[in-house]
């Protein structure tokens, strides 16, 4: 289920995991999505093995309880992407 | 910038209408904080605007409380409108990240359940009920009259 803004993506207004090929994974609210670039507010970005915990762990509790913001938006370019995950599924 | 009050009315009527007590200030806050340290469930709402999610929050809670083991102590702040209330608040759970709406289920001084906005947002009312009923069935010893 969307929301109501028609003129965004689908996943407008929820919260996703952002999965790279490289070693950051990212946690925000979705603002937008096409085939350039994903668009998340509100977001929290985690690098593999930082703090002694995998992108899996950093997901686990992140699904459990939410992030913490870093960024007020982020632009990611969609290359980069491997996936984009609902959060409140995981 | 908090909205115009006669806009959120509704929105706060939705849930005091069914027995949320309004906390508005610090001070309510921490009142009501004290009083739940005595054994008593207790579910406190972070209710918002954002019609993404607090537009299935509010129902959700109303079909959840209507049958079935739930809390009798309900009270809601307003995030974005009473922001000293809410920072109180969510200053009791300092470990869980702020998100709105949420939802909070106390038991002796204690968050025993949390269910952020991310677990609300693109869901029905009747899938964020199923998810209040399991937390009250398991935490929540009285049933409603």
């Amino acid at each position: 289920m969307g929301t109501f803004h028609q003129n965004k993506s689908e996943l407008h207004g929820i919260t996703v995991v952002v999965d790279t090929a490289g070693p950051e994974i990212y946690v925000g609210r979705c603002d937008d999505m096409d085939e350039e670039r994903v668009i998340l507010l509100d977001a929290d970005v985690h690098r593999d093995g930082d703090g002694g915990r995998s992108k899996d762990a950093y997901v686990e509790r992140a699904a459990r309880l939410g992030v913490w913001k870093k960024h007020d938006r982020l632009v990611l370019d969609r290359r980069q992407v491997t996936s984009v995950r609902r959060l409140g599924d995981l | 910038m908090p909205y115009p009050e006669l806009m959120i009315k509704p929105f706060r009527e939705e849930l005091t209408t069914i027995g949320f007590e309004e906390l508005t200030t610090a001070a309510d806050v921490d009142r009501w904080m004290e009083q739940n340290r005595d054994g008593e469930p207790a579910l406190l709402v972070i209710n918002s605007v954002c019609g993404c999610a607090a537009g299935m929050a509010r129902p959700g809670v109303r079909l959840a409380l209507r049958e079935g083991a739930r809390p009798q102590r309900l009270a809601t702040v307003f995030a974005g409108q009473d922001v000293e209330a809410t920072a109180t608040a969510r200053g009791y759970f300092p470990d869980v990240p702020p998100s709105s709406p949420s939802m909070a289920l106390w038991k002796d001084g204690e968050v025993v359940y949390f269910l952020p906005r991310h677990r609300i947002e693109g869901r029905g009312p009747e899938q964020v009920a199923a998810d209040l009923r399991a937390a009250f069935e398991e935490h929540c010893a009285v049933a409603a009259s």
